[in-house]
C-alpha cells in the first residue's frame, strides 16, 4: 500500500489492488474482489431472491386475480431489479453486504443509478450458456475482475474498506536506532510498532529477534527496543 | 515535520471533516449542521487529499496513511456522488429524450426492424399459402393452443379456456413479466456480438408473422387482427427498439472504430440504456392495452379504429415529440 505509483508490472501487481488517481493528485486504493467472493455473494442474494419468491407466492395467493397480478409483476421486479434496488441504495445487495463487496464506478465514485441498470440487465448474456459462464470467462481475462455488465456499465466491484480503529504504538522512551535507516525500514519498524499488539507475544518476539545481530538483544527486550526506534522515528528527541 | 506534530496540527481539522461527512450522510432531512458548514466540505476536503498526500510521500506510519486514506476515500465518494432530481429526469427523458435517442439510432433502428419485418412477411405469407408451413417454427400443442385461443367460438378471444375465467389484472401482470422480459434479453444478448439480439428478433419475426400468416389462412381474422391491433403498435415497436439497442452494443464490440472496444462498449451502453429503459416503459403501456382493452368484444370496426389511432400516436411521438430541444432533430 505504501510505495508510490509504479511502473510497468511489478510486483505490487501480483496482488489485486486497483490505483486510481482522483482529480486532487493522490491515489486511492482499491481491492478488488474476484470470482468466488462475488459468486457467494450471488449465491446468498439467489437465496434471498428464493425466500422473497415464496413470501410473494403465499401471501399473494390469498387475493386471487389482482394478487396473481401483483405476484407476477413482483417476479417481474425481482427477477430484473432486486440488484439494482439494493445497489443504488448503498452500493451492495445483501449477498455483496454479507461479503463485505460491494459496487462503485471505476472512477472510485459510489454506483449511478443508469450503471446499475446496465449491469444487471447485461447478467442475461454474462449468465449464458449456464451459470455466469460468459461472465467468468470475461472476469479472468480483464485485470479488474470485470464481468460483461461491468464492463458495458464502467463498474467494479471491490471490497469494502473497514475503518479500523486506530491504534496507538505502546509507549516507549524514544531511543534513535543504532544507525541510519533507510524510508521502507522505517516504516517496517512503524507498522511493526502499531501492529505488534495484534500479535501473540512468541510471534512478536520472533519477529523482533530478526535484529538480533543489529540490536543484540532478545525476547521481550528486541520488542521494546524496537518499539523505542519507532517512537523515535513518529516524535523525534 | 514528525508524524506526531502533523497529527497534533491537523487533528481538529480531521476531526471537523469527519463530522461534516457524517452528516452529509445522513438524508437532507436529518442533518444537523447548517447548511453555511456544508459549503466548506470541498475546501476542506481537498485540504485531506493535500495531508494525505503528504504522509504518505514522508512516510508517515502505515497506520495514518490508512487513516487518511479512508477518509479521502469517503471525502470522495461523497463529493463526486449524483444525487436527486430523478421524477424531472423521468419526466424529461419521457417527454424528449426516448425518442430523440430513437431518431439519433435510426439507423440501429431500421437495420432491427428489417431483421424483424422481414422475417416475419415471408413466415405469414409462407404460413397463408401453406397451411403446415407453421409447424416449422411451433410444436403441435402449441399450434393447437394458439387456434384455440382464436377460435371465433372462444369467448375471450387471445386467450385459452383455461385462461379466459382469470381477470384483466391477472393478465396484465403476466404481459409484464414475459414481454418486458423479452425486450431486456433482445437487448441484453446484443453484447454478444449482436448475435443474441438478431437472433431473438429474427425468431419472433418468424413465430408472430407465422401465427398471423396461419390464423388468417384458417379464416380466424375477425378475431385475431382486432385482438392484436391495438396492443401491437406499441409492443412491436418497443422490441424493435430493444433490438436497435442490442444492435448498438453489439456494433461497439465489432466495430469500436477510434476507441477501445471497452471505451465504445461504455459509450454506447449509455445510448442503449435510453433505448431499453423507453422502450420498457412501451411494453408496460402495450401490457395494459393488451389486458384492459384488446381482450374486449367490441365491433372489430371500433377496435380497428382505436388501434390507427394508437399506431398513429406512437408514429408521432417517436417522429416528432422533443424535435428542436438542444437543437437535435
Amino acid at each position: 500500500m505504501q510505495a508510490g505509483v509504479t511502473e510497468g508490472r511489478s510486483i505490487e501487481q501480483l496482488d489485486t489492488l486497483w490505483r486510481y488517481e482522483i482529480p486532487e493528485g493522490v491515489l486511492l486504493d482499491f481491492r478488488l474482489a474476484g470470482p468466488v467472493v462475488r459468486a457467494c455473494a450471488w449465491a446468498i442474494d439467489a437465496a434471498l431472491r428464493g425466500i422473497i419468491y415464496l413470501v410473494l407466492v403465499m401471501v399473494l395467493a390469498l387475493l386471487g386475480g389482482i394478487g396473481t397480478a401483483l405476484m407476477l409483476i413482483g417476479f417481474f421486479l425481482i427477477e430484473w431489479f432486486y440488484p439494482v434496488v439494493f445497489e443504488i441504495h448503498n452500493g451492495a445487495t445483501p449477498g455483496k453486504r454479507a461479503m463485505g463487496i460491494l459496487v462503485i464506478q471505476d472512477n472510485g465514485t459510489p454506483v449511478t443509478p443508469s450503471a446499475s441498470v446496465i449491469r444487471n440487465l447485461l447478467r442475461t448474456a454474462d449468465f449464458l450458456p449456464f451459470l455466469y459462464a460468459t461472465g467468468l470467462v470475461t472476469m479472468l481475462i480483464n485485470q479488474e475482475f470485470k464481468r460483461l455488465g461491468d464492463l458495458a456499465a464502467g463498474t467494479l466491484v471491490v471490497y469494502r474498506d473497514e475503518q479500523h480503529e486506530r491504534k496507538d504504538p505502546p509507549l516507549a522512551i524514544a531511543s534513535k536506532p543504532p544507525i541510519e535507516l533507510s524510508e521502507t525500514e522505517q516504516l517496517t519498524l512503524l507498522a511493526f510498532a502499531e501492529r505488534g499488539e495484534n500479535l501473540s507475544i512468541g510471534r512478536r518476539e520472533e519477529l523482533a529477534e530478526l535484529l538480533v545481530e543489529q540490536t543484540g538483544l532478545q525476547d521481550g527486550k528486541a520488542v521494546d527496543a524496537l518499539y523505542a526506534y519507532a517512537n523515535w522515528i513518529l516524535k523525534g528527541r | 515535520m514528525r508524524q506526531q506534530q502533523f497529527e497534533a496540527e491537523n487533528q481538529t481539522l480531521w476531526d471537523e471533516i469527519t463530522q461534516l461527512m457524517d452528516d452529509l450522510q445522513r438524508s437532507r432531512s436529518k442533518r444537523r449542521l447548517p447548511h453555511s458548514q456544508h459549503l466548506d466540505f470541498p475546501d476542506h476536503y481537498r485540504q485531506l487529499c493535500n495531508h494525505y498526500a503528504l504522509a504518505r510521500s514522508r512516510g508517515f506510519s502505515p497506520a495514518l496513511v490508512d487513516q487518511l486514506h479512508g477518509m479521502v476515500l469517503r471525502g470522495h465518494r461523497l463529493l463526486y456522488r449524483q444525487q436527486g432530481g430523478w421524477r424531472w429526469r423521468v419526466l424529461y427523458f419521457i417527454l424528449s429524450g426516448f425518442p430523440r435517442a430513437v431518431r439519433r439510432n435510426g439507423g440501429y433502428f431500421a437495420l432491427s426492424l428489417l431483421f424483424f419485418l422481414l422475417p416475419a412477411l415471408l413466415m405469414g405469407v409462407g404460413c397463408y399459402l401453406q397451411e403446415d408451413l407453421i409447424y416449422t417454427v411451433m410444436d403441435e400443442n402449441m399450434v393447437a393452443q394458439m387456434e384455440t385461443n382464436y377460435d371465433p367460438t372462444n369467448e375471450r378471444p387471445g386467450r385459452s379456456v383455461e385462461r379466459s375465467s382469470e381477470t384483466d389484472f391477472t393478465m396484465f401482470g403476466y404481459y409484464i413479466l414475459n414481454n418486458i422480459g423479452i425486450g431486456f434479453r433482445t437487448f441484453a444478448t446484443g453484447i454478444l456480438l449482436g448475435v443474441g439480439t438478431l437472433f431473438i428478433l429474427l425468431f419472433n419475426g418468424l413465430v408472430i408473422g407465422g401465427v398471423a400468416g396461419h390464423l388468417s389462412q384458417l379464416g380466424y381474422h375477425e378475431t385475431f387482427w382486432p385482438f392484436v391491433s391495438g396492443h401491437g403498435a406499441f409492443e412491436l415497436t418497443a422490441i424493435v427498439i430493444c433490438g436497435a439497442a442490442g444492435l448498438l452494443l453489439g456494433h461497439a464490440v465489432i466495430a469500436p472504430g477510434q476507441r477501445t472496444r471497452v471505451q465504445a462498449l461504455r459509450e454506447h451502453a449509455e445510448e442503449s440504456l435510453q433505448l431499453v429503459m423507453g422502450a420498457a416503459l412501451m411494453l408496460l403501456a402495450a401490457a395494459f392495452i393488451e389486458a384492459f382493452w384488446s381482450s374486449n368484444t367490441l365491433q372489430p370496426s371500433i377496435k380497428y379504429f382505436v388501434a390507427s389511432l394508437l399506431w398513429l400516436c406512437v408514429a408521432f411521438y417517436l417522429m416528432l415529440v422533443g424535435r428542436g430541444d438542444h437543437g437535435s432533430r
